[in-house]
């Protein structure tokens, strides 16, 4: 199966590199002349398409995008003129740092809840399950996140300012993930560490409530569905405890369409970081992003895109292996 | 038997469910007692509340379920007034359940040997290490070869049979003192229903357990049972010794279902009550509504509350004229101006001996190549024993014929490729090798996916099995018999093509206020009969019949295979009838051919493949069937 897996990965990679290599070049601007400035000449806008190597053809511009790919090199920006693979080396840990917590947050209120619901329908915390699902995914990040700075920083003061990964007295740990809060860990430093998760709860806590609602939603019905199974009726029938009952057999059963939904939901907690991002002034990979869009800066879109994609692969194989341990069938089928 | 202290007493129990459309009594008033290492049977049709009964027993209804009115006593415990805890205790370790569809009874991402731990040990029946060993053992006990290995198998890779031997290990793990059967063998093959109901037999009596059977087949309640409890609609109508109740059965409702139940010696025309008016269904809706199934068969709802649920009621169309009075089959037959059907019968066979035969299969085969697991990693995940050949023969060169207005049985239990061959004839998919001529035509040769297009396809239809899935849910009752008139038909315009689902719905005795109903709105019996009104929509020469009654209660069976007969008469079809159900094949069917791993392994006249069969297979097949004696 991961035999299989690592294949079905390789070529969406080879389709991955082709289209973010074309889409790059068919955006409107000429980076050429960006670069040059806006008093520049002629012969001067020329003069660097040829250093850029945009004057060749197009395959041949695409080998070299492949080669220098191949050796670890996603190009310069344009704008900054630095190495674009620094760049997101620096920046997505931070962005996934974020996603990841996000996540974690999301998935410990939502699952419970999810699971309080199906067990007790119609009782007050199907209400709630319901009313925060729904509060959830109609109000926008950029808006929560505004509001939960609003009451926590402003207001209440428990939060500090909203400005990035680390206080400005701190100094980051030592780079080995790049996650700070495992890094500090690594460097023993609890100072910092307590500093970072500071930073981090307000963005994840935004990042959280927007992906709790499809969890929430999805763990109550698949929980419903499976709680009105033949085999849940056997265990009952069989004297197990509730305990048993909920967990082994239903949850488990009731987990494959929710690890399902975790991946499209860290999807979507990636691209809507961009917002988050702006709103706590997070040094992600999002905003670096937007900036090179807005610049027509092709090189650092094209290792964004890239990695993106990378990540997305990734994280559907993960998910494929998840469904083949939680399901022996799937293993079959596979 | 004293009946002085019973295991268990079900004294006056009522139990009502809320539904949306208000409270539904699914019981009324049920009494039953089951003495120490005593077997009852409880029987009846679905909606009786046979099941509800059993559940209300071991207190596991659904939420929406309660007991209102009585009470159960279990060894004395008052089960309506034991706390949740207590419960729990009974439950699996004093008394337990075996389910109808055992596959989907097990925990199906479990392993079966950590699932009868699970009962061992919530229960503490063992120490922690030697509840694996316990858990093979049991397995050992309810004779699964090699449960050592089985143990580490999930459901999906084990048979039907082998999952019910699995719930029963489960079921017995804790040596209750009552043992329920909810429907254990229902759909399961006669052989393996016999192995199973044999191994229920002797654990239980072994270990000297009292035991409730709920079944809807009085042979398999007559054979096993030392008393019998007959429900209708919620209530108990008669309670007697098996032997009594099956040679004198006191209760008109005994009576009919006795009736309905296909058994050696009994004609077509036995099984329904013929001018029996009273009996009717559809009259006098009583005040205990047939409650939808609690689970299984879903869909069967709604229509279930209506007055009929067994039959529709007398239609008042102007197409049945004077059968107002008579129970839909019979206006059928009462249009027919052939005599009797005895007549008709040795007509058609007369007629099916002269000219070429309607359908020809030779050396038919269907070959379905092997799925070769991923190399490498997928063996570490999925241990798969044993290679095994490149590719699997479904169907294994099997040759007979159908002749003009013939009906030939095709039979065998699941696997021996009874479906395939049917699914080929029917040109769904295409055969790997052999000949399908049909009235001379080599349909064989027509690719599957072409054939839906041409004439040919109107002259060979099917009833498929389950009248539920095989309709869509979307579409009313008459725009599902419209659907092959306005495909292929010759109908022009709403009119015409109305005109044609009236008739043909007067035909198949389908009340016409009821074409415009959904299929959920349905009985079973009602959405067969819309299945077999779409079959014959275009008046096909063949229809291939996959066990069209295999989902219906024996009554409505009994309906059902008589308007097929009378069907084939007056149209003067041939039927291919594939079915496992032997009783059946041997009253609608004039020839047999018995199947087994794709082969044939005996073919000839119903009569004499039945009474005197060569084959051993179908010795054995025949043996398995349970044989009541019946008045």
């Amino acid at each position: 199966m991961l035999k299989m897996a690592a294949k079905r990965m390789l070529i969406a990679l080879v389709g991955v590199v082709i289209v973010t290599f074309l889409l790059t070049r068919a955006l409107p601007g000429d980076p050429a002349a960006y670069f040059a400035g806006p008093a520049a000449t002629k012969a001067a806008i020329e003069q660097i398409r040829v250093k850029l190597g945009l004057d060749k053809p197009l395959y041949v511009q695409f080998v070299r995008y492949v080669g220098d790919l191949a050796r670890g090199d996603l190009g310069n920006s344009l704008t900054t003129g630095q190495p674009v693979a620094n760049e997101i080396k620096t920046r997505l840990p931070a962005s996934a740092e974020l996603t990841l917590l996000g996540l974690v947050v999301a998935v410990s209120i939502a699952v419970p809840l999810g699971i309080l619901a199906a067990t007790r329908p119609n009782s007050m915390i199907d209400h709630l399950c319901r009313v925060i699902a729904t509060a959830g995914v109609s109000l926008p990040v950029f808006f929560t996140g505004l509001i939960l700075v609003y009451v926590f920083y402003y207001l209440i003061g428990w939060a500090p300012a909203p400005l990035g990964r680390l206080d400005v007295f701190f100094s980051p740990p030592p780079h080995v993930t790049g996650f700070y809060l495992i890094d500090s860990l690594i460097a023993g430093d609890g100072e910092v560490f307590a500093a970072s998760l500071k930073q981090l709860v307000l963005p994840a806590l935004t990042l959280g409530i927007f992906a709790l609602a499809p969890i929430a939603r999805m763990t109550r019905a698949s929980m419903l569905a499976v709680l009105a199974s033949d085999y849940v009726r056997t265990a009952r029938a069989s004297g197990l405890s509730p305990m048993t009952v909920v967990v082994t057999y239903a949850f488990r059963n009731a987990m494959l369409p929710v690890v399902t939904t975790l991946g499209m939901v860290f999807s979507f907690l990636l691209g809507a970081n961009v917002l988050v991002e702006k709103v706590f002034a997070w040094p992600g990979i999002g905003s670096f992003a937007v900036e090179a869009l807005i610049a027509s800066d092709f090189a650092p879109l094209q290792g964004f895109v890239l990695t993106m994609a990378v990540m997305y692969v990734a994280l559907n194989l993960l998910i494929d292996v998840l469904y083949g341990i939680i399901d022996p069938r799937v293993r079959i089928e596979a | 038997m004293t009946q002085a202290v019973p295991l268990l007493d079900i004294a006056d129990l009522t139990v009502e469910f809320s539904t949306r459309r208000g409270v539904v009594r699914a019981v009324e008033h049920v009494d039953v007692r089951v003495g120490k290492g005593e077997t009852v049977g409880i029987v009846g049709e679905s909606g009786s509340g046979k099941s509800v009964t059993s559940y209300a027993v071991m207190r596991i209804l659904d939420r929406a379920g309660r007991i209102v009115e009585g009470a159960v006593r279990f060894t004395g415990v008052d089960v309506r007034a034991a706390s949740e805890e207590e419960m729990r205790d009974l439950r699996g370790r004093e008394m337990s359940m075996i389910f109808q569809n055992p596959r989907a009874a097990l925990n199906p991402i479990r392993k079966v040997g950590r699932q009868i731990e699970d009962v061992l040990k919530q229960h503490s029946q063992a120490g922690s290490f030697a509840l694996t060993d316990k858990a093979i053992e049991m397995l050992d006990q309810v004779r699964i070869a090699r449960p050592r290995e089985r143990y580490h198998a999930y459901p999906f890779e084990l048979s039907g049979g082998m999952c019910q031997r699995v719930v029963i290990a489960l079921a017995l793990a804790c040596r209750p003192q009552l043992l329920i059967a909810d429907e254990p063998t229902t759909g399961l093959d006669v052989t393996t229903q016999k192995t199973v109901m044999d191994l229920i037999v002797e654990l239980t009596r072994e270990r000297g357990m009292s035991t409730i059977l709920i079944t809807h087949d009085l042979g398999l309640a007559a054979t096993y049972c030392d008393r019998v409890v007959v429900m209708e609609k919620g209530r108990v109508v008669e309670t007697a010794p098996a032997r009594e109740i099956f040679t004198a059965p006191s209760h008109p409702y005994t009576r009919k279902l006795m009736r309905a139940t296909p058994r050696p010696g009994a004609s077509l025309r036995d099984l329904v009550p013929e001018g029996d008016v009273g009996l009717r269904p559809g009259q006098g809706a009583s005040s205990v509504c047939s409650l939808p199934r609690v689970r299984g068969r879903g869909g069967e709802g709604v229509a279930e509350n209506a007055p009929s649920s067994l039959a529709p009621p007398p239609c008042p169309s102007p197409a049945s004229g004077g059968g107002d009075d008579v129970a839909p089959p019979f206006v059928v037959r009462g249009a027919m101006p052939a005599s009797s059907s005895a007549r008709t019968d040795s007509a058609a066979r007369s007629h099916a001996n002269g000219g070429a035969p309607l359908l020809l299969v030779e050396k038919l085969v269907k070959e379905y190549p092997r799925k070769r697991l991923g190399e490498g990693l997928a063996k570490i995940l999925a241990p798969k024993p044993a290679p095994e050949p490149e590719s699997f023969r479904a169907v294994d060169g099997i040759s007979f014929t159908v002749a003009r207005g013939e009906s030939v049985g095709l039979v065998g239990e699941s696997g021996c490729g009874k479906s395939t061959t049917s699914t080929m004839i029917m040109r769904l998919i295409d055969k790997s090798d052999g000949v399908i001529m049909f009235d001379g035509e080599d349909i064989g040769a027509i690719p599957a996916k072409n054939f839906a297009k041409l004439p040919l396809r109107r002259r060979i239809q099917m009833v498929f099995q389950d009248p539920t899935d095989s309709l869509n849910p979307r579409f009313t009752a008459a725009r599902a018999i419209a659907d092959p008139i306005l495909r292929l038909g010759a109908a022009k315009g709403r009119g015409e093509v109305r005109a044609r689902c009236e008739a043909l719905a007067a035909q198949v005795g389908l009340p016409l206020p009821l074409l415009d109903r959904f299929p959920h709105q349905l009985s079973g019996g009602q959405k067969a009969r819309v299945g077999i009104a779409r079959a014959i929509a275009l008046s096909p020469d063949l229809v291939v019949l996959d066990e069209p009654t295999a989902a219906l209660d024996v009554s409505v069976q009994a309906l059902v295979l008589n308007l097929l007969q009378d069907l084939k008469e007056s149209l003067g079809m041939s039927y291919l009838f594939v079915s496992h159900d032997l009783n059946v094949v041997r009253l609608l069917c004039d020839r047999v051919i018995v199947m087994r791993a794709g082969r044939i392994v005996e073919q000839g006249s119903t009569a004499d493949v039945l009474n005197s069969p060569q084959a051993q297979y179908t010795r054995d097949l025949l043996a398995a069937v349970p044989h009541p004696t019946f008045a």
